[in-house]
């Protein structure tokens, strides 16, 4: 069995965010960037069909140089090998178009994705591969168990859970439920030195279309102070709410 | 040329954020002299959304299949767009939809931009402002398509009225074969989700333990109002995780948010900074929340929670 898991490299959760070139660019400076979270549920849950079935775990990211030590990471964690596409996306769907190329090279069984990346926040990228590739895509997974080539999902939806069943091959999207926040694999000593030995392949891209530009950048206004109400006045802070605010 | 909107609905009533696209929807057609098309399917109430501005409605009629089934309504939408030749198709940023919309774009061949947040500020090429870095920041993006699909988050716009007349037409539900296949829904119908919601009522570590919660829930009900929770309360078990709220868990755009007993962390504040109205209660007046709340209370929880629901309560009588 192969399982691709799509990586996408994000700043980390702590970040400030800041512009520069007169806002038309993210400043990195200072940054720390991470696996995507969501990618980081999908790859537990990859390695640990790989620890049970044997399955072969392949990551790829799109990206420039810069991505790689999260590539490095994700293969000592446990992935058998990394792919790196060597071009700095503009959009969702050049992303999609890239990886939906890496899988008509390879044929992959089970194709995961993050339910989003933390920085655009497309929300995209599964969907769009999955239909580019004509093969079923399960957005917001949190269950996936295999019985041969059929597969049960779980959906989370608006105010509750959908069961389904499927057959392989699918792209999930992927987020916290589908693994739980314990169970991420911290990289030891011994992942780091194998990891060393792993392949990291780098490909040229088959496609630079892109569908959107991002033009500028803008952060939201800052916000004016509190208004602090005396715990022991609940009725002004009811009529703040009712009169000032109008949200009751 | 059209504008065509998807009016989601529950049990065949138009939900709110239904009604929001419509609104949007009638903004645009109206800056640009186009249609305004709605496409829904098994809608019992056609009429109300004559108030928001819709020109005509298509009506599927999915027969016995009332679930969601991803692949047939995005054909089911994709044809329509093609016959009526729509330049924007505008869907909300509910669970379904944001599952739908990047395969309709890839169906309907548009550039796809999610969490929208204001009307276009230019048609040809079509230019709009979205939200990014989970809510840390906005962007300009430009559409490099003749077709251009737009995923507006919930309560960014309202709900506008506007009179006119609206056809109703019925269209057909696409036959293609489904390769997912819905066995059972699990779904808690007596409350209302974070995402349907216009108040959310949160709690974090500061409540102690699962068996406070009720707490929590006794405000939400007095409010009609969903609840939440932070990051480590669901990971410690103490609620679903359905309930996480944040950067990495569910976002939240209501326009009342309550947090009790919440620091108010980055990644938490993140996610839910599109809320219009944030209070907090914490009883540490240094929690970094207070930064980012517009109504506070220094108090402890346990205090005032209970005064709370008891005024509310005397409020509503
Ligand atoms: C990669 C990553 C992603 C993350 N994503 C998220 C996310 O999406 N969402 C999220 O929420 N967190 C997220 N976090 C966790 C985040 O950093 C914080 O740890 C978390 O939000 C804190 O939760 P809390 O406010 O409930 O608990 P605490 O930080 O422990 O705060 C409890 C608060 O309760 C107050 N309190 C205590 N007793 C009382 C009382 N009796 N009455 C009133 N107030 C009281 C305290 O003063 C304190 O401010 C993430 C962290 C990481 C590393
Ligand atoms: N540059 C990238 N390289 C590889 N995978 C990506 C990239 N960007 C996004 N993805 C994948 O697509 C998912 C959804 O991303 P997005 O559509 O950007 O929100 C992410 O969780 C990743 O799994």
């Amino acid at each position: 069995m192969n399982i691709l898991v799509c990586i996408s490299n994000v700043p980390d959760t702590t970040s400030k965010i800041n512009f520069k070139e007169n806002n038309t660019a993210f400043d990195t400076q200072g940054v720390q960037f991470i696996i995507n979270p969501n990618d980081e549920f999908g790859l537990t849950r990859a390695i640990w069909l790989q620890q049970k079935l044997g399955a072969k775990v392949t990551v790829v990211t799109v990206g420039d140089l810069s991505c790689e030590p999260i590539l490095k990471k994700c293969l000592a964690i446990g992935a058998d090998k990394a792919i790196r596409i060597d071009v700095k996306p503009q959009d969702g769907l050049q992303v999609a178009s890239c990886l939906a190329s890496i899988c008509k090279k390879t044929e992959y069984d089970l194709v995961i994705t993050g339910r989003e990346s933390i920085d655009y926040n497309g929300g995209m990228v599964g969907g769009i591969l999955a239909a580019q590739l004509k093969i079923p895509y399960l957005a917001n997974c949190i269950q996936l168990e295999l019985e041969g080539s059929n597969i049960n999902l779980q959906r989370e939806i608006d105010g509750g859970k959908e069961n389904l069943t499927a057959s392989l091959p699918i792209v999930i999207g992927a987020q916290k439920g589908l693994v739980e926040e314990k169970d991420l694999i911290i990289p030891n000593m011994r992942g780091i030195m194998q990891a060393r030995q792993k392949p990291l392949e780098i490909v040229a891209p088959e496609t630079t279309i892109c569908y959107s530009l991002v033009q500028n950048f803008e952060k939201p206004e800052e916000k004016g102070p509190v208004k602090l109400v005396d715990a022991e006045d609940i009725d002004g802070l009811i009529d703040l709410l009712e009169n000032e605010a109008k949200v009751l | 040329m059209a504008v065509i909107v998807f009016i989601e609905s529950q049990e065949g009533v138009i939900k709110k954020a239904g009604l929001e696209v419509a609104s949007y929807g009638r903004s645009i057609a109206d800056a640009q002299g186009l249609k305004l098309i709605g496409v829904g399917f098994n809608i019992k109430d056609p009429l109300v959304l004559e108030l928001y501005g819709l020109d005509q409605l298509c009506n599927i009629d999915t027969q016995e299949d009332s679930f969601f089934d991803v692949e047939r309504y995005s054909s089911s939408i994709a044809k329509i767009v093609e016959k009526e030749n729509a330049s924007i198709v505008v869907i909300s940023a509910s669970a379904d939809a944001r599952y739908l919309g990047p395969i309709l774009s890839v169906k309907v061949d548009a550039a796809y931009v999610s969490n929208v947040v204001e009307l276009p500020s230019q048609y040809g090429p079509l230019k709009v402002k979205r939200s990014c870095f989970t809510n840390k920041a906005f962007n300009e993006t430009q559409s490099e398509k003749k077709c251009t699909l737009i995923s507006l988050s919930s309560n960014s716009f309202g709900l506008k009225e506007k009179s006119g007349t609206m056809k109703v037409t019925s269209e057909t539900y696409s036959d293609s074969q489904s390769s997912l296949k819905v066995s059972s829904l699990d779904k808690i119908t007596d409350k209302v989700s974070i995402a349907d919601a216009d108040i959310v009522v949160s709690g974090g570590r500061g409540l102690k333990g699962p068996e406070n919660w009720h707490l929590i829930e006794d405000l939400a009900e007095v409010l009609g109002a969903a609840t939440a929770c932070s990051k480590p309360v669901s990971d410690m078990g103490w609620r679903s995780h359905s309930e996480h709220v944040g950067q990495t868990g569910k976002p939240v755009a209501s326009n009342l948010y309550i947090a009790i007993g919440v620091s108010g962390a980055i990644q938490h504040l993140a996610g839910i900074n599109s809320s219009k109205i944030k209070v907090v209660i914490n009883n540490d007046p240094e929690a970094p929340f207070f930064k980012a709340a517009d109504y506070g209370i220094v108090g402890d929880a346990f205090e005032v929670i209970p005064k709370l629901i008891e005024k509310l309560k005397a409020r509503n009588l």
